[in-house]
């Protein structure tokens, strides 16, 4: 038995090149509009809540301002993240990587069990003896997986006029359409920040073999 | 800092690849594909006739903003609006056995709908106005639109950046209910900024579909020859997607 299931790493990566072009053309529309509003309208700065900073072209797709084209991309790329998406939660219940690695056991949430855990993660201790994951793993993967991900697709189905006619109960569930776009843009951020946090924590517990590991199988350990 | 220059470079990297795949004739059509993959899985899952929503009258913006096109300038459309539009006319023409010329008079005694709806713009931002006038099919039924038409392309008056505006959308579009030519906003007759004294909504797509200044309705198999080929303003100059229900 490897230590990551097949489906499991042609996920990870295709989800990789997914997160990332979504998230950079995604920048060149924010540019577009460079305002966020909660409920069902809003054009003004004064109905705004926030106000967005321009994002420089470096760090978007195409790499100068297009909306157009970003928005090819974006059109393109929820395609195999969506999909993707789907394939990867049948493909863990089917094999139980959720049941058996991911979801969190009761004794797991005591105060002091969570408090120890965040105590050897600032150790830089990534030993943990039973079980794949950590507790604060399993929360990151769950949450990833169940919620931020989730809610990508949720959001932009909501912002999609061509969708309302059939899912506008999903549009007043998240608030109305501008608050399905702001919350778009706050998941999008979320999972950016999981983006950094996981990164840096291959990078500090052996970054040649969790690659090796996350492209090959490796052995379980 | 090493491992930050690895990011920006890996950054650079996947957009100058995505560009050149963009450049490719198969990435071209790649990334076309794609929008009419969402028109058919939007159409997969929606009735052809399920409606936008509509709002009460107490969620009306304050404001209707208007964006494009806001005061045209050129050829007769400062005469017209002079002239309160009282010589508009509205042309249907092309694929139909009886092509008319109405007059915004005519436009207001056929049968009008009503409806409050929300405005969403490429861009991002949202109003929701009240908009009044025929629908579209029965201008179509009217001028006994022929089998072979595919697609109804909207003329308009202003020219944008040296170019006409048009739109077009094809017959499920086109004989939506909420497909309407709206003469009011808000039961006031259209504002210039708003696209005066006609213009197009096409609830179930964003709003540069919604062609404004409108003078024509136009008939036709197929859009190769019209304008660039690309069935739209936006679409012939910028690339814009022709299916905008994403």
């Amino acid at each position: 038995m490897k230590r990551h299931a097949l489906s499991t790493r042609l996920w990870h990566w295709l989800n990789l090149l997914c997160v990332v072009v979504l998230f950079m053309s995604g920048l060149t529309i924010s540019n577009a509009h460079r305002r966020l509003y909660w409920g069902d309208w809003g054009f003004e700065a004064s109905q705004a809540w926030l106000m967005v900073p321009r994002f420089p072209d470096w760090m978007t797709i195409p790499g100068y301002y297009s909306l157009a084209v970003a928005r090819d991309w974006h059109i393109l790329m929820a395609w195999p993240f969506a999909v993707g998406l789907l394939f990867m939660w049948i493909a863990m219940m089917v094999n139980r990587h959720f049941k058996r690695d991911i979801v969190t056991r009761r004794r797991e949430w005591r105060p002091s069990a969570i408090w120890r855990d965040v105590v050897e993660h600032l150790k830089l201790n990534f030993d943990h003896h039973e079980g794949k994951y950590n507790f604060l793993q399993k929360l990151a993967y769950g949450l990833v997986l169940g919620v931020f991900l989730p809610m990508m697709i949720f959001t932009g189905i909501s912002i999609s006029p061509g969708m309302e006619p059939t899912f506008g109960w999903l549009v007043d569930l998240l608030g109305g359409r501008q608050s399905a776009r702001s919350l778009h843009f706050i998941f999008a951020f979320a999972i950016v920040g999981f983006f950094i946090v996981h990164v840096l924590l291959v990078i500090l517990s052996g970054p040649i073999r969790q690659m090796q590991d996350m492209i090959t199988g490796g052995r379980k350990a | 800092m090493k491992r930050r220059n690895f990011l920006v470079a890996a950054g650079a990297a996947l957009v100058a690849g995505c560009n050149r795949i963009a450049e490719t004739n198969a990435g071209k059509a790649v990334l076309d594909a794609a929008d009419s993959w969402h028109k058919n899985a939007q159409r997969l899952l929606t009735s052809r006739d399920a409606l936008a929503p509509e709002y009460p009258a107490s969620a009306i913006s304050p404001f209707f903003r208007g964006n494009g096109s806001t005061d045209p300038q050129n050829g007769d459309y400062p005469r017209h609006v002079d002239e309160g539009f009282a010589n508009w006319r509205l042309e249907v023409t092309g694929l139909v056995a009886n092509p008319l010329s109405l007059s915004l008079e005519n436009i207001r005694r056929l049968p009008q709908r009503n409806q409050i709806t929300r405005h969403d713009c490429v861009e991002g931002w949202s109003a929701i106005g009240q908009w009044t006038g025929p629908q579209l099919s029965v201008l179509l039924d009217a001028a006994e639109l022929r089998d072979d038409a595919r697609f109804v392309i909207f003329r308009c008056a202003d020219n944008l950046n040296g170019g006409d505006y048009y739109e077009s959308v094809d017959l499920i579009d086109a004989y939506h209910p909420q497909t309407i030519i709206a003469h009011s906003l808000n039961g006031q007759a259209l504002p210039v900024r708003n696209g005066a004294p006609l213009r197009m909504r096409i609830e179930r797509q964003l709003g540069y579909k919604h062609a404004k200044y409108l003078t024509g309705i136009e008939a036709v198999a197929s859009l190769d020859d019209v304008g660039l080929g690309k069935g739209g303003y936006w679409e012939d100059r910028a690339g814009y997607q022709w299916y905008a229900g994403i």
